[in-house]
This record gives structure tokens, C-alpha cells and sequence, in this order.
């Protein structure tokens, strides 16, 4: 059967090399960077400036960091009662362990509804399982909506980042892309197409007008779903949202089961906090919500699949869970100077950044190397939780993930750094061997060999001095020096130079 | 106050260790060095070795139970004992350890932070006629919290001109083992913060973490790039009577 | 097992060390819902924000407002005008001095392709927030179902002073009713955009392109 949507470039998470070679390659991608670069600057400027604008900024964070905790630490009450709700406004629910069952309800709906094509919201869940490729499999067309999506999608790429996922992108290669794609999809981009992104959005928007206007169902994912009301809400910019929410007569939402919030009220606090941190705006220009069916206001036939695929192995690390705090809006990314500098396609998964090098070895697990390798993909700097409106501890959760991965892996590929790390740790451990240990590092220090510059042998001191210089050990430490001078009494005061 | 010279000074730095005495002494603190004091274990924790970096904290609070303030110059390791000792003695199960820890905790300070709070200075009488820019380290700005301290003690320093690092809040790419587990993305990183200082029109590039000074200098040694790294202490023992001399004891 | 129950199961399972079954005692909340954002003039400040999005703001009083719609539609060189049922009288009259008006009756919604021929929507709104720019409808019968305020290109909203506050919490508060009854909400802060290029944000996308608020006084 031939394929009705793009193929995808043949990316498999799994089995996929650690970070540390996928970033090699990435690095090596100098136009992606200079993209990447230009974008997270833009958008880290906007973000201070309306984050500066709130007053009680820091109150409201620690205010979503509660909503989110009291959430998840009674989240059966909540998706029971959320069900519930639900259901009295006239909306099915559907629960799903994981990828494959979530992805065999949207199936079922579609099917049952008549229709061999979908117009998807963009939503993270989605392409968590993905569901596109899911669909296509059962010969149901997924048409991306969302303006970067659609990017991604005719461009047979991957996305690469929460927000913005064709972030690697700038206005040329999309340009090309649209010139070349859309016509084979549906309507075709105009031939005097320029890369002005007022011209691009506008080719966007003709070529899915046609899509909106004849799609039967719609999947779209949600931002936050309301206990107490039943209540869906998708935030969003384009109006692309808008359009799958409110034309199609079915609608199939699939939602995350951290994404429950108690009440109508909380709103308050993560409307305020979601658009400044995400796209850096006081508000995002579209925000629509939904309480089941609404007559003929909407799709009368109304799905709401509730997918775990990994939520609970998060939830069950007391100090681990908190990563479900996450509203996905992308501050820890555009932040990260790492990110920055790799993009998300080396993370392995779809949730990359900062967020991804803890989420993902929480939902999948770390056996595979990729995933065992994503929370070492950070230099710890901190940036990541300054900026988190939900103030996630990403750095100690990285080290508290480190600490798994070593756990698990200790009696396997470790065998180097576990040598080492059980040598210094004995020699940090007591004064004793670490005065001896100096002793040696100080005779390296008196060889007749210039003080900087050397490329030296073994896994790690070799990594190091590939690109930088190392500095000979001293030739006396400093607590050599120190007794010294203590011992000698009556010398001079004033310490040498 | 006793000097917690941390590991990487001590074996590495030394020029470092006799700046801060040098200071501190000059400003008539009584230094004591505890002779048995190791490492914060930093290297350990963060790497996910735990069982290690339990046996650091120990050594810690063994070597300083008796100190009155301890003193480090690195926002880097005064970070770790403030922020994962405590985290450490947890989740070793041993609540005697928190309590000596807490108390320790409540002990340690950055070097800027004892001049500028616990000895009330901001001008220490240094002169370093040299331009510098600062580079805020983020442990010492997000995990010992050292605040714009350390661009205080600069700014009083007789004869030098500070001059603004661009994009100065990034990471410099150290990282402790990230430099050798991902070598790539940290050299790029250093890279961006060597190119940084050098747009600055510097001829120094000053923190208060010699460990990340060590991979910016690193890389500007390799790449010849025109800028020289110095530890925040070395300028403030530098007098117009003992100037520091660049290369010395380096 | 189903899978609701097995995840249900799962969660009990992961959260055996929750000890306090009330939420609220269980994890305490230091929020105070529902404050208004001091601010020395409400208005200016809602017409500065929905500027800064490149929204048309027009004022006018009761008297003046049927010219403004007539007016607004003219310049924009509107044709056709689609209006919910419940719009006020003399509002849709001002529309048809100006385009063609077809009148949406809530028990015949347009079919998709005829609404998409149309030019421009006029609607009423439930509340607007001047910290954001932000105009929430609640599709109540003087706004229509949503699809009637997004097909269409020209969007022109009508806002009363009244029902303008600070800020969100606000807005949250007094929307809870809405939900009660059952409406959808729509939110909508300046025309349709995207920051998909470059990170840089270009007006105009699916939903309409020019919104113009008329806020009376």
C-alpha cells in the first residue's frame, strides 16, 4: 500500500547511540546552529521580558509547583472525578496502558466515524506514541496542523524541540520544503513563494484551509484537563487549534494522566505562568475550552483517551515525580546551553532539553544507552530551574537519575569509572591516601616537562585534552607548602608568592 | 577561620590556596589549615556514585568539627557542601550525620562571602592594574548563592577596569565530569565563553572556581586565544608592594 | 483487568507513601484565587495590550457604536457578514448598512464551505482582561458558536468597558459561571499568529487575520 503522508526519516529512538555521539554529530551541523543559536536567543529575551513584568512571578511558581504536587499525589481521586465529569457532559473516556492501546483507540474512533484521514492539534502525547505513524499503518491519513508540525512533517523530518519543533529550521529550508511538499499532499504552495514568513504562514494556511473544512475527525492532545468541571483546554497561537477543535463532527483528545488539574480556579495561576515561559508572550493568542459535547457547537462525538505509557514508573520515585509537574512549555530548552548547542534530535526522544534528560529515562526506563546517557547530557548549571515555571529541580533530579543508572549499571559497562570512582572515592575518603596520592601527582609536577599542553593517554584524560590544554599537577601542594611554613617557626609571616 | 582549600586547589592551584592566605591574613584573620580535609566530593555525587561521595561528606565534617567559619575559595564545592551534604547524609539513613552537617553547613562560606559579609569589606586594599572581565560561575551564582559579591570585592580593587562579559550567565561547558563524558559539547561551549572573554577586550578572565578556569584556560591555551584566566583571590592579595606576577608558581 | 482499573491500581501502587488522604491538608496551597491586579487605569491598559498583539482597538460610546460597526466593515471592505442570532438588533442592522448579513440561527449552523465564503464576524463578548489583552467569549447567543468567530478573516469584537478587569484570576473567577452552564470558552489575544519561523511572531495564520476590538463606554 502506498503511503498517503510523508514517510519519516528512519528514526528509531530506541537502539539509537548514546548522547554523547549523537551531540558529535549534531555539533558538526553548522547551519542547524547558527539556527538554533539565533532562536533561543530570541526567545530568552522575550521570556525575561514579560517574566520581569509579574510582580509575584516567584509566588505563582511556587503556587503551580503545589497545584501539580497536591495533583499527583492523589491523582486517582482527581482522574476518577475528572472521568466522571466527563461523562455527565456527554464525552466518552478511554484509558490506555500505553502507546499501542492509545494508539488502537484513536483507530477504532476514526474508523467508526466514517473517515480515513485525521487533522491533528500539535500535542506532545501524540507524538509520544506515535500516533502518526500509527495511523498511517492502518491506512488513516495524520495531517499536522500546527504550522512548525507541518514543517516537520513535509519536510520528513523529525521535531526537535516542545514548543517549536522545527526550531532547526530557518526561513529558506522551510521555504524549500513547501515548494517541494505541498503539492503532493494537497494544495500546492504558490511559485513566487518567498521565504517571508508572513508569505510562508499564508501558504500554510491555504493548503490546511481545505483540510479543516472537509476533515470528519480531529486528535489533538491537551494542556490541562479540569477535575472538578470536566473541562479540556489546548492553549495555542495560530488558530489551527481552533479549527480541529470546533469544525469536525468527532474529536479524540489524548491526554496524559498527570495533566489533571483540581479545579476551574487553578487555571488562574497556569494561564499566567504557561504563555511567558513558553512563547514568551503575556498571553498566547488562542486558548479554547471544552466541557464534553456542546450541542451543535462542536464535535457532538467526543473522546477523551487517558494514557499512563510510563506516567506511573515516574510516579512511584517519590523523589523522581515531580517531573510531572511539567506543562511542557520549553523554558528549560531554549535556556539550556547545551541544547542549544546540539538541538533536540540528540536526545532520542521527543521530549528533548533539559526536561527530556529527565522525563525520558523515567517513562522509558534505562537500559538503552541512549536513555542511560541522558542524564549525564548536562553540565549541571542551574539554568534549567531558574526558569522552570513549575520549578522542577531538573539538576538534582539528574544527579538523583545518574545515581540509578550507575546503580543498575555498576556491575556491567562500568568497570573503568568504577575502578576509578572506588580508588578516589577511598582516597577522598581518608586524608591519609589523599597525602600520598599528592605525593605522585606533585613528582609528575617536578618533570622536566613544559607546565601546559600535553595530550595524555586513558579514556578520560584523553577526552579532555582533545581540545584542551591540561596544566602539569604543582610541584608542591598547597598543603605541602602550608605545613612547611607551619613547621618552620619564626620564618616570615608574610606567605611567598 | 579555617581554609577548606578543596582538592582540585590544593593539588592543582596551590597559587591560589597561598593568594587567599595571603589576603586573609593581610585583613588579620588567624588561618588555620585542618590538616585531614579531603574534597567536598562533588566528583562522586555527581556522577552518580553516591556510596563515594558519602565518605567525602564524612572526611568533611570530620576535618572541620572544630572550625569557627570555614572558608573556600569555590562557589563550586562551598555549593556541594551546602546543598548536597545534607542531601547525602539522607539518603545515607544517617541522621547523626545530617545533624553534624546542618551544623557545619551553617559554618561554611564562599571567600567572597566571608570578606564581604563576616569581615564587613568590600575594598580589601588590593591593586591590580590589569583589564578583567568576571565570569559568574553557576554553582557559585545558583547553588552557594554567592550573589554579585565577588563583582563588589572587583570593583573596589585599586587600578583595574572590569569590563562587562557578554552573555557572562552562560555555562562555561565545565562541569565537572561532563567535560570528559561529553567532551564535544563542552569544548563547544568553552569555546563560545573563550570567545566571549576575548570580545570583552580583557586581559584576564576571573572567577571564583578555578576548576571551570581550568577548562577556559585550557581551551585559550590551546587555540592561542588572547586571554589569560586568574582566580578572583590572586587579585585581591595582589598590592602595589607584593603585585601579582603573572606565570609565577603557575 | 481493564486498563482503567490496571492504571488506577498503578497509581495507588506508586503513591503508598501518601499518608494524608485530604489533598488540600496533604500539600498546602499559599495562592489567594481571584485578586485583581492593581492598575491605575483598567482601560488604558487593556487598549495598550491588545495594541501591542496589532489589534484595531476603536472607541465608542452606546450612541455612536451601530456607526462604528457600519464604519469599521467599510474600511475593511467587507462583503459579507455573518452574526449570531442573539446579536443586539441595532448592531446587526449597522452590519447590514455595510455587507450582506447572514444571520446564524443556533438550532442551523452554516455549513462549513458557506461560512468560509464570508468575509467578516461580528460578536459580542463575556470578559475581557487588560493585563493580557485578552477577550474571552463565552459563545453565549449575542457571540455564536466558535466557529462563527473563526472562519471568517475579519473578526470585529465588541467589548464593554464593564466587562473589563485586570487581570487573569479576575477573568477566572467570574468565567467559573460560564463553565457551570455548560459553554465552551474561547480566549483570544490579538488576531492569529505564530512564532514557528525563527522564533519570530508573524500575525495571521487559520484563525482571523484582523481583529478589531470596539470597546464601548
Amino acid at each position: 500500500m502506498t503511503r498517503r503522508t510523508p514517510d519519516v526519516a528512519p528514526v528509531t529512538w530506541l537502539g539509537m547511540p548514546a548522547f554523547p555521539a549523537n551531540a558529535k554529530v549534531q555539533l558538526a551541523n553548522d547551519r542547524q546552529r547558527a539556527n538554533l543559536t539565533h532562536a533561543t536567543r530570541t526567545i530568552r529575551a522575550k521570556r525575561a521580558a514579560v517574566v520581569s513584568e509579574v510582580d509575584d512571578w516567584e509566588q505563582l511558581r511556587l503556587a503551580g509547583a503545589a497545584i501539580k504536587d497536591r495533583t499527583l499525589r492523589h491523582l486517582d481521586t482527581y482522574l476518577v472525578e475528572f472521568e466522571k465529569k466527563l461523562k455527565a457532559a456527554g464525552a466518552t473516556v478511554h484509558w490506555a496502558r500505553d502507546a499501542a492501546e492509545a494508539n488502537q483507540v484513536v483507530i477504532d474512533v476514526t474508523r467508526a466515524a466514517g473517515a480515513d484521514e485525521v487533522v491533528k492539534v500539535k500535542s506532545m502525547a501524540t507524538q509520544e506514541i506515535e500516533l502518526n505513524e500509527a495511523l498511517e499503518e492502518a491506512g488513516i491519513a495524520a495531517w499536522e496542523t500546527d504550522l512548525a508540525e507541518l514543517i516537520v512533517q513535509l519536510g520528513h523530518d523529525s521535531p526537535s524541540h516542545i514548543l517549536v519543533p522545527a526550531i532547526h529550521r530557518n526561513r529558506s529550508e522551510i521555504r524549500e520544503i513547501f515548494l517541494t511538499e505541498m503539492g503532493r499532499y494537497g494544495r500546492a504552495a504558490p511559485d513566487d513563494l518567498t521565504d517571508d514568513p508572513g508569505r510562508l504562514a499564508e501558504a500554510a494556511r491555504i493548503h490546511l484551509r481545505e483540510k479543516f473544512l472537509r476533515a470528519k475527525v480531529a486528535v489533538s492532545g491537551a494542556n490541562f484537563a479540569v477535575a472538578e468541571t470536566g473541562t479540556l483546554v489546548v492553549v495555542e497561537s495560530e488558530g489551527n487549534g481552533r479549527m480541529c477543535l470546533t469544525l469536525p463532527e468527532t474529536l479524540i483528545t489524548v491526554v496524559g494522566i498527570e495533566k489533571v488539574l483540581p479545579t476551574f480556579a487553578d487555571l488562574e495561576v497556569f494561564l499566567k505562568l504557561l504563555p511567558r515561559s513558553s512563547t514568551g508572550e503575556r498571553m498566547n493568542p488562542y486558548t479554547t475550552m471544552w466541557t464534553g459535547a456542546h450541542g451543535l457547537d462542536g464535535p457532538r462525538d467526543v473522546h477523551v483517551v487517558l494514557v499512563d505509557n510510563g506516567r506511573t514508573n515516574a510516579l512511584a520515585d517519590q523523589f523522581g515525580r515531580q517531573v510531572l509537574r511539567c506543562i511542557r512549555c520549553s523554558a528549560c530548552l531554549n535556556i539550556c546551553p547545551v541544547y542549544e548547542r546540539v538541538g533536540g534530535h540528540a536526545y532520542g526522544s521527543v521530549y528533548p532539553g533539559p526536561i527530556g534528560a529527565v522525563l525520558t529515562p523515567q517513562l522509558r526506563g534505562h537500559t538503552e544507552a541512549i536513555d542511560a546517557s541522558l542524564p549525564f547530557a548536562s553540565s549541571l548549571c542551574g539554568a534549567c530551574f531558574d526558569v522552570c515555571p513549575v520549578r522542577i529541580e531538573i539538576p538534582d533530579l539528574l544527579v538523583h537519575l545518574r545515581r540509578q543508572v550507575v546503580d543498575e549499571h555498576k556491575r556491567g559497562g562500568l568497570g573503568l569509572e568504577r575502578l576509578a570512582m572506588g580508588v578516589l572515592g577511598e582516597v577522598m575518603g581518608n586524608p591519609h591516601s589523599l597525602r600520598a596520592a599528592q605525593i605522585a601527582s606533585t613528582l609528575a609536577g617536578k618533570l622536566p616537562i613544559p607546565g601546559i599542553g600535553r595530550k595524555l593517554p586513558g579514556p578520560g584524560a584523553s577526552a579532555w585534552t582533545t581540545s584542551r590544554d591540561l596544566p602539569m599537577p604543582a610541584a608542591e601542594t598547597f598543603t605541602q607548602w602550608w605545613r612547611k611554613r607551619s613547621d618552620a617557626p619564626g620564618t616570615d609571616e608574610e606567605p611567598d608568592r | 577561620m579555617s581554609l577548606f582549600i578543596t582538592c582540585i586547589n590544593d593539588t592543582m592551584f596551590p597559587h591560589t590556596g597561598r593568594a587567599v592566605v595571603s589576603v586573609l591574613e593581610r585583613l588579620g584573620c588567624e588561618v588555620t589549615v585542618p590538616a585531614n580535609q579531603t574534597c567536598c566530593g562533588q566528583m562522586f555525587t555527581n556522577s552518580g556514585w553516591f556510596g563515594e561521595g558519602v565518605k567525602s561528606v564524612r572526611a568533611f565534617v570530620r576535618a572541620f568539627a572544630d572550625a569557627e567559619v570555614i572558608v573556600g575559595p569555590s562557589g563550586s564545592c562551598v555549593g556541594s557542601v551546602r546543598h548536597q551534604h545534607p542531601m547525602l547524609a539522607d539518603d545515607a539513613g544517617d541522621a547523626g550525620l545530617r545533624h553534624e552537617v546542618d551544623q557545619i553547613v551553617a559554618r561554611t562560606r564562599e571567600l567572597s562571602e566571608f570578606i564581604v559579609d563576616d569581615l564587613g569589606l568590600v575594598d580589601v586594599g588590593a591593586h591590580f592594574p590589569h583589564t578583567v572581565t568576571f565570569h559568574p560561575t553557576c554553582h557559585s551564582v545558583r547553588v552557594a548563592k554567592v550573589g554579585d559579591r565577588p563583582q563588589q570585592l572587583l570593583r573596589a580593587v585599586d587600578g583595574i577596569t572590569v569590563v562587562d562579559l557578554p552573555h557572562a550567565e552562560e555555562c562555561c561547558g565545565f562541569g565537572g565530569t561532563f567535560s570528559v563524558k561529553n567532551p564535544d559539547v563542552s569544548a563547544a561551549m568553552g569555546t563560545d565563553k573563550v570567545a566571549h572573554a576575548v570580545a570583552s577586550g580583557a586581559e584576564y578572565v576571573v572567577a571564583g572556581d578555578n576548576s571551570c578556569l581550568l577548562h577556559i584556560g585550557g581551551l585559550a591555551h590551546r587555540t592561542k586565544a588572547p586571554i589569560r584566566t586568574i582566580h578572583l583571590a590572586e587579585i585581591l592579595a595582589s598590592t602595589q608592594d607584593a603585585p601579582f606576577m603573572a606565570g609565577a608558581a603557575r | 483487568m481493564s486498563a482503567r482499573d490496571e492504571i488506577l491500581g498503578r497509581i495507588r501502587g506508586a503513591l503508598a507513601d501518601v499518608g494524608e488522604p485530604d489533598p488540600a491538608r496533604d500539600v498546602v496551597l499559599d495562592w489567594n484565587y481571584g485578586q485583581p491586579l492593581p492598575m491605575d487605569d483598567v482601560i488604558a491598559r487593556f487598549v495598550q495590550r491588545v495594541e501591542d498583539y496589532r489589534a484595531e482597538v476603536v472607541r465608542a460610546d452606546e450612541a455612536a457604536l451601530p456607526g462604528q460597526i457600519t464604519a469599521v466593515l467599510q474600511r475593511h471592505g467587507a462583503t459579507a457578514v455573518v452574526v449570531p442570532a442573539g446579536l443586539p438588533e441595532a448592531w446587526r442592522d449597522a452590519a447590514g448598512a455595510a455587507a450582506d448579513v447572514v444571520v446564524e440561527q443556533r438550532r442551523q449552523p452554516l455549513p462549513h464551505d458557506e461560512l468560509n465564503r464570508i468575509d467578516a464576524v461580528v460578536t459580542a463578548s463575556r470578559v475581557s482582561i487588560a493585563e493580557t489583552g485578552t477577550i474571552v467569549l463565552d459563545h453565549a447567543p449575542d457571540q455564536g458558536r466558535r466557529a462563527l468567530s473563526l472562519v471568517p478573516d475579519l473578526h470585529l469584537c465588541v467589548v464593554r468597558e464593564g466587562d473589563v478587569v485586570s487581570d487573569v484570576g479576575e477573568a477566572v473567577g467570574l468565567l467559573g459561571i460560564s463553565v457551570a452552564s455548560h459553554r465552551p470558552l474561547t480566549w483570544i489575544s490579538g488576531p492569529s499568529a505564530t512564532s514557528d519561523i525563527e522564533l519570530n511572531r508573524v500575525e495571521g495564520v487559520h484563525g482571523p487575520r484582523t481583529l478589531v476590538v470596539l470597546l464601548v463606554g
